[in-house]
């Protein structure tokens, strides 16, 4: 269970003069489910980026380590090759691709786990028609378990919010990551919208998958995850189990102080 | 339907633009004569003319908006009438088998001037068609699309002239080369945001015509090069006629390859990717799409087929020079991707056959030819900017698999 | 270097280019200032900028040999055929932001960038149909000044016109956007377009007005270039407006001291180029230029890179 999948260390990330992320420290463990929590602009969606590679983080190490391999150092690294070695995220601001169909949205997810080509493509030869099959057949089922099946067809901009969010995990899930980044995936939600996330989240920690995930509803925070990291103006204030967090006084003032109903 | 305060801002509009032309269109000087010609007519003609497309854009605009809000309320998706004759092979097969007949009796039933009037159509119709895998379904705006047609007539024309290689033996090549073209230029420019992209495809297209046009030892400069052969046939000796015949027979399997490759790669996994690149291209990157791979392909794969055609053109009209590659050609092709719409491969074809053939057959339009062209630009892309034949997504059956109960 | 340029042409060849960079510099700069205020506010290439420059040209072609066979003095000619070029041309760049780049300004990023090119298009083939397609000699607006004769075999009377006013055009500029409201407004449009509506900016108006400002100061470049060269056709405003963007480019696409400089540098490297080198390739100097800036330095000489925001 405590196995580091992934170790963030004295990550730094400066834009011009503003020092959006500052010596922080994070690591997630196999299976786990992990919040990374803090008031609006502390730097958690620079986080994500700096990680999956789409900033290059001006300074300290991302290192992953998936199963049964060595670890490797992600610093540099393209976010396309990130997701390759097994890290998908999802977007705060939802970025699916508007005019291709829920089922296609998911089936860019497989890309990355296949392999046909252009001559595949002219040819349509036995293994890219297998293999255009499975992919298919997997989206269909990663559809199935967003609840978003009877959707296959619709254009994704024609989703309601709630399902789009969905379809965004859904289609981070068709990488097949071993850690999978969620960021604010209730933003937007309405009450019963929330639940059922918080039950998929569930569903999927069960399977095994190891989360790790921005939210700025404590409820769910509290809710799912094993761990928590607070972080404040770019550096990491406080850590621990959902109850710890609760009680700590540092983490009440810079967070919790703010929002009076969590 | 349009009330008073309408037409009134209607008129508006239209003294607006009487205003605007007025040196332009009114007044012609010649200053060596010392003649001025007043052109009051013209006057009234654009302030009638702005006050009725005033009025239409009004109307449209209305009508859009109506649609809009319905669209909301209900969610259905609309087709039009020819997708839905698409879609059905009953509709579409006996369809496909008439244009096809007409197609292959085309040259019995016209004169030599109308095939080569439709070849050339056909030519724009590849060259649409390799333009649409770049701009309309990858989304990368290339200006410089007739750079890779000029290399494959290059090709063609100069390894004829030094090393006497043929029609057959240089078509491949012509391809190649245009690809490898595509290539080296798209390695450093894929990496630029899509306006720059534009705007240096548009330089490099120059830079090459421009090469050709001064670099005589290699080009033969703006005196071209003529006495190019026309396409062999297993060593017959054709006649004028027959050449041209032939060509048009020779155009017409093109058209049906490039439909085919161009079709399956769009339903492919890297057409796709294509896609999704034009849509998102962060997104994308972050779901494992290797961007500059992916854009690559689809710069190389157009370039193909620019240098295809570009081989055809030097074989059809035996003497190029660089001239025939102006940035205005490649605002043509694309002008045919805009107007059929970005990504359809039939509308491609009608947008070709449409801007091809139209100015070809109303004389007294060809004039105004270019000019409706930019028209047409900016009219689809405020009006209609899917096109005339908007691009449907693919419908994917799921099938559970052997062994799954559903 | 620079003693093998002098050797091949001496110290007077060398200033004569110098100056001719200048002059051709500052027509550059006064049509790139276009470019970037636009690109600054909706960011937007506006392809059609050469073509309102054309169009300037033309203007003042045509009033002024009007006012001419009606007899008027050479002065008024020179005042109101450049009035009635800023005039107009500001009103082709307002009509064309309505009708062609207002609708799209929702739309996906290379919609009002292939409308910008079909409007480029289509203002070529108007002014040809409605005009000609000949060569037409442009009128000396200018007449030779007495103090210049002296140097007149280096800088020429028109060059001294060009860069004085151009100077002065710039300053005009400067003293708008730092100190009026509309300036101050349109600064803020082009930081952040939704927190300046949020403050009460009529943005609509600020596009609008930059459009018109940018078409001004084109028409300006068009009347002065007209006159230097000579000759005007309709399509003048094609390599115009790509070498003037080009120029933008190299200061930092944006910002209007980089135009400025982008404007000079761009002039001078051709004439310095054609001169030394060989003028054959004059326009490849501009276009391999543009190439490598965008290839190398996309934020140019002043501008400063953006890490897109996710
Ligand atoms: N590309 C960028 N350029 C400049 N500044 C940036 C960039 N990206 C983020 N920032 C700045 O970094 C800081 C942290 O932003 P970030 O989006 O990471 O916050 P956040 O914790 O995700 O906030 P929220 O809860 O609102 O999503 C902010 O001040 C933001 O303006
Ligand atoms: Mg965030």
């Amino acid at each position: 269970m405590s196995t580091p999948i992934l170790q963030v260390k004295n990550l730094g990330m400066r834009f011009g003069g503003i020092k959006a992320l500052d010596d922080l420290d994070l690591d997630v463990n196999s299976g786990e489910i992990v919040a990374l929590i803090g008031p609006n602009g502390a730097g958690k969606t620079t986080f994500f980026n700096c990680v999956t590679g789409i900033y290059n983080p001006t300074q300290g190490d991302v290192v992953l380590t998936p199963p049964g391999t060595p670890a490797i150092r992600l610093n540099g690294l393209k976010p396309n090759q990130v997701a390759e070695k097994g890290m998908a995220r999802t977007f705060q601001n939802i970025r699916l691709f508007q005019k291709m169909t829920v089922l296609e949205n998911v089936m860019i997810g497989r890309h990355c786990r296949t392999n046909s080509f252009i001559l595949g493509a002219i040819l349509r030869n036995t293994a890219t028609r297998q293999e255009e099959q499975e992919t298919i057949h997997k989206s269909y089922k990663i559809l199935q378990k967003m609840g978003l099946e009877k959707h296959a067809n619709d254009l994704a901009s024609n989703l309601s919010y709630g399902a789009q969010r969905r379809l965004e995990i859904g289609r981070a899930l068709a990488t097949e990551p071993f850690l999978l980044l969620l960021d604010e995936p209730a933003a937007g939600m309405n009450p019963q919208e929330t639940q059922e996330l918080i039950k998929l989240i569930n569903l999927l920690q069960r399977e095994g998958q190891s989360i790790l995930l921005i939210e700025h509803d404590m409820k769910l925070v509290m809710e799912l995850s094993h761990r928590i990291f607070v972080m404040d103006y770019g550096r990491r204030i406080a850590m621990g189990t959902p109850e710890e967090i609760r009680n700590n006084p540092v983490v009440i003032k810079a967070y919790l102080g703010e929002s009076a109903d969590a | 339907m349009i009330s008073l305060k309408e037409s009134k801002r209607s008129a508006l509009v239209s003294l607006w633009f009487m205003f605007l032309t007025f040196p332009i269109m009114v007044i012609k000087v010649d200053a060596i004569e010392k003649t001025i010609i007043w052109r009051w007519e013209n006057m009234f003609y654009v302030g009638f003319g702005s006050f009725i497309l005033s009025i239409f854009g009004r109307i449209f605009f209305e009508r859009q908006k109506n649609r809009r809000e319905k669209q909301l309320s209900e969610k259905i998706q609309q087709h039009n009438l020819i997708q839905i004759l698409l879609r059905e092979p009953k509709y579409l097969y006996p369809l496909a088998a008439a244009f096809f007949l007409f197609a292959l009796t085309f040259p019995h039933l016209f004169s030599t001037y109308q095939i080569n009037v439709m070849t050339t159509a056909l030519m724009y119709v590849v060259l649409g068609l390799g333009l649409n895998i770049v701009v309309g379904v990858a989304g990368l705006l290339d200006l410089g699309y007739v750079a890779f047609y000029a290399v494959g007539a290059y090709s063609y024309a100069l390894l004829n002239f030094h090393f006497g290689m043929t029609f057959w033996m240089v078509l491949p090549l012509g391809a190649l080369l245009a690809a490898l073209f595509g290539v080296l230029l798209g390695f450093p420019v894929l990496r630029l945001r899509g306006d720059y992209l534009a705007i240096v495809t548009l330089a490099f297209g120059e830079i090459i015509r421009l090469v050709m046009e001064n670099w005589n030892a290699f080009s033969q400069g703006p005196s071209g090069i003529s006495n190019i052969p026309r396409p062999g046939l297993l060593g017959f000796d054709l006649t004028l006629n027959q050449a041209i015949t032939y060509l048009y027979y020779l155009m017409i399997v093109m058209v049906l390859i490039t439909i085919f490759v161009v079709n399956r790669l769009q339903n492919s996994r890297l057409g796709r990717a294509w896609i999704a690149l034009r849509e998102d291209e962060i997104a994308c990157q972050a779901m494992g799409i290797d961007k500059t791979k992916t854009k690559l392909t689809a710069f190389a794969l157009g370039a193909t087929w620019a240098g295809l055609v570009g081989v055809i053109f030097a074989a059809k009209t035996t003497f190029i020079n660089p001239a025939s590659f102006t940035f205005l050609e490649s605002a043509i092709i694309l002008a045919i991707v805009v107007l059929g719409g970005m990504g359809s491969i039939l509308g491609v074809i009608l947008g070709a056959i449409i801007l091809i053939l139209l100015p070809e057959y109303l004389r007294a339009l060809s004039d105004y030819r270019m000019l409706a062209f930019g028209a047409i630009m900016v009219s689809m892309m405020v009006f209609r900017p899917q096109g005339l034949i908007s691009n449907v997504r693919r419908h994917y059956q799921y099938r559970p698999q052997k062994g799954e109960q559903e | 270097m620079l003693r093998v340029f002098l050797w091949s042409g001496g110290m007077e060849y060398f200033i004569e280019l110098f100056f001719s960079g200048l002059t051709r510099g500052s027509i550059y700069a006064l049509i790139a200032l276009g470019y970037t205020m636009v690109y600054g506010i909706i960011g937007l290439i506006n392809f059609a900028h050469g073509e309102i420059y054309m169009i300037g040209a033309f203007t003042s072609y045509i009033i002024a040999t009007v006012l001419s066979i009606y007899g008027f003095p050479v002065l008024a000619i020179v005042v109101l055929a450049g009035f009635a070029a800023a005039i107009w041309s500001s009103a082709y760049g307002f009509t064309i932001e309505k009708l062609a780049y207002r609708p799209l300004r929702h739309a996906p990023r290379l919609s009002p960038l292939i409308s910008a090119i079909g409007m480029s298009i289509f203002l070529q083939n108007y002014v040809l149909l409605a005009q000609t397609s000949d060569f037409l000699a442009f009128p000396e607006l200018i007449p030779d000044f007495d103090f210049m004769e002296p140097v007149a075999h280096i800088v020429g009377t028109t060059d001294l016109v060009i860069i004085l006013t151009t100077a002065a055009a710039m300053f005009g500029l400067t003293l708008l956007i730092k100190f009026t409201r509309i300036g101050k407004a349109m600064r803020a449009t082009s930081q952040d377009r939704t927190m300046a509506m949020l403050v009460g900016i009529n943005v609509d108006r600020v596009i609008s007005m930059t459009f018109i400002i940018g078409s001004a100061l084109a028409a300006i470049g068009g009347i002065l270039i007209a006159s230097h060269i000579g000759q005007i056709n309709f399509y003048i405003g094609f390599i115009a407006g790509i070498k003037a963007f080009t120029a933008a480019v190299l200061g930092g696409i944006g910002s209007i001291p980089g135009a400025v400089l982008g404007g000079f540098v761009l002039g001078l490297t051709e004439s310095f180029a054609t001169g030394y080198v060989s003028s054959d390739y004059e326009d490849v100097f501009a276009f391999g230029l543009l190439v490598l800036i965008l290839l190398f330095k996309p934020s140019g000489l002043l501008g400063r890179a953006d890490i897109q925001k996710v």
